[in-house]
């Protein structure tokens, strides 16, 4: 498989990368490129090299992985590229392809296609009150954990409909709705990167010791929640 | 520059934004955090302004947090869009009101792309057809809900009980505004006032009395980046950024500090609580936090609602220090009530400085 022009069949690509001049202008703006060991100039000029073995490279890389997607590249580029979209191309190539379970970053799609992935399908919503466990979001402090505990009363105090029927929000969707969103997913090829997530995902956890268990692979997913092996930041 | 060359580099910057008649999207993110705010925008538009504004229970989300997390292809979220287009022909309406900027930013890159590439809005009515036998028009007017309020700031102005005005002191209150990165970056002429001059949250505050704080980095992302967030070792990521912000919004001494995303005022919330933790630093005065608003909680309290009918009991940063300025008298026994004014329970912590 020629992996670039593999990459030319996502839309989001050729209107990503017109013609990049390494200004560096990208780089300057970027929130991740200060937080991370991330240049976003040096994505454009791996992939406008055309360098079959170096973007194979990156579709295995940290370096993918660490883009907020915020977009802020698009505002500032001379050029009218936006490496933010190049990276979502990336991103999605190396999910076909089960490279992202090269890396300790990529393998984190795991958890995010179990818990907004399964949330889209089976509730209509990516995120819900149910995520917000509060040993899994310590950040949301006293406050949070009391939403967490009284849900339905805090809710319905300020005037959404959880769980409810009817319009509002935190209302329950209703099952032909969802019915229609798992059509979609169907049809668009939703639930086949869903499964390419989870089959290359497992054969990963297979090789680093976590077994399936009889919780479909719990140990691995609590391991690539909170792993950080501390490498990833700028020095 | 002549007055006339003026107009035109600004005519970049401006926006059309309808006038009545909207169809409502919900946000997954602010139902979650801000529930009393999506109700407080359609309070104001259908009492206060008399609008039609109208929600179908069968909208979904957009899926945009999975796009942006990278595990929803572009196919399948273009037709879930799609779906939302349809449902909005269906009912009759013209005109786009979105409360989310994740999903505002995704409805604008949608119809330009298919502006790009007709060949993808082609791929998608057939998908629609196939899997729910939907057809749709692709609106005409997309507004994002803060775009809304802007747009009617003045009449808001006009019913003000509680001007952003420091009561104390007779001084305009000091705001810093936070543009949630997808309402203009990608596509600046979708704004109010582009991506470099965003007027849409500077316009609402100097109507209503206050004045907006300029500090260095204004611009810079609040540091959600989606699955920097989500999961749990890459947190660092956004708390990093939002702390670049704090300090660099600190020397300004600012009042509060207002955005117009879902994920934004969560956050600038949400952190300045860890880093308390963390640090035993704080941003505001007296060893306070900076109380943190949604846009529609701005303009409730502009207008006088209770504050706990809004929800901000659901900030972690107090925001009674942004009462008290402003002169709004409000019952702190019924700050963790419920709907019947019985106590729900307290927070582990209240009384904590942020």
């Amino acid at each position: 498989m020629e992996l670039y022009q593999e990459l030319t069949k996502d839309v989001r690509f050729a209107e990503g990368l017109k013609s990049c001049m390494n200004c560096g202008v990208c780089t300057a703006i970027c929130p991740a490129a200060e937080f991370y060991d991330y240049d976003p100039r040096i994505i454009a000029g791996i992939l406008q090299s055309k360098d079959e073995k170096r973007i194979e490279e990156l579709l295995k890389s940290e370096t993918i992985w660490y883009c907020g997607e915020c977009m802020s590249c698009k505002t500032r580029c001379p050029r009218g590229n936006t490496v933010g979209l190049m990276i979502m191309a990336l991103r999605s190539l190396s999910q076909e392809l089960g490279y992202f379970t090269e890396s300790e970053k990529g393998r984190q799609q795991l958890v995010i296609k179990r818990v907004v992935g399964e949330n889209i399908v089976n509730k209509g919503y990516c995120i819900l009150p149910e995520n917000l466990v509060p040993e899994m979001h310590p950040e949301q402090g006293p406050v949070g954990e009391w939403i967490y505990e009284n849900k339905e009363k805090v809710y319905e105090r300020v005037g959404a409909n959880y769980n409810g029927t009817g319009e509002g929000a935190l209302r329950k969707i209703p099952q032909e709705s969802l019915d229609e969103i798992n059509r979609i997913f169907e049809i668009t090829g939703g639930f086949e990167r869903f499964d390419k997530i989870e089959h290359f995902s497992k054969i990963k956890a297979e090789s680093m010791g976590f077994p399936e268990g009889e919780n479909d692979y719990t140990d691995y997913i609590n391991h690539i929640f909170t792993t950080n092996n501390g490498k990833h930041n700028r020095q | 520059m002549k007055r006339e060359g003026k107009i035109q580099v600004w005519q970049d910057y401006q926006k059309e934004i309808a006038d009545d008649h909207y169809f409502y999207v919900r946000s997954c993110i602010r139902q979650n955090f801000f529930p009393g705010s999506e109700q407080t925008f359609l309070k104001i538009l259908r009492s206060e302004l008399k609008k039609d504004i109208y929600e179908n229970p069968h909208h979904t989300s957009c899926s945009g947090i999975g796009y942006h997390s990278d595990i929803v292809p572009f196919e399948t979220i273009q037709t879930i869009v799609a779906r939302q287009f349809a449902l909005m022909t269906e009912a009759g309406y013209q005109n786009l009101a979105v409360s989310c900027i994740t999903s505002f930013g995704i409805y604008n890159e949608i119809i330009e792309t298919w502006k790009e590439f007709p060949s993808e809005l082609e791929k998608v009515r057939n998908f629609l057809k196939k899997a729910t036998g939907r057809e749709f028009e692709i609106p005409q007017n997309v507004a994002h809900a803060s775009d809304i309020v802007y747009k009617f700031r003045q009449r808001i102005a006009d019913k003000a009980e509680h001007p952003l005005v420091n009561q104390q002191t007779g001084k305009p209150l000091k705001i810093v505004e936070h543009i949630g990165c997808h309402y203009s970056k990608m596509f600046p002429s979708k704004g109010v006032g582009g991506a470099e001059f965003p007027h849409v949250l500077v316009g609402m505050i100097e109507a209503w009395g206050g004045e907006v704080v300029d500090y260095p980095e204004r611009r810079h992302c609040c540091g959600f980046g989606f699955r920097q967030y989500l999961v749990m070792s890459n947190r660092g990521y956004s708390l990093s950024n939002s702390r670049k912000k704090f300090e660099s919004m600190e020397p300004y001494k600012p009042d509060a500090i207002v955005s117009n995303c879902p994920g934004c005022p969560m956050f600038l919330d949400r952190w300045q609580y860890v880093i308390e933790e963390m640090e035993g630093k704080t941003f505001g005065e007296n060893g306070q936090g900076i109380p943190v608003m949604t846009y529609e909680e701005m303009a409730g309290l502009v207008l006088g609602y209770n504050p706990w009918d809004m929800g901000m009991q659901m900030h972690q940063t107090n925001v009674e220090p942004l009462l008290d300025k402003m002169g709004i008298a409000y019952d702190p026994n019924l700050k963790y009530a419920g709907k019947d004014g019985k106590l729900i329970g307290k927070p582990m912590m209240v009384g904590c400085r942020c």
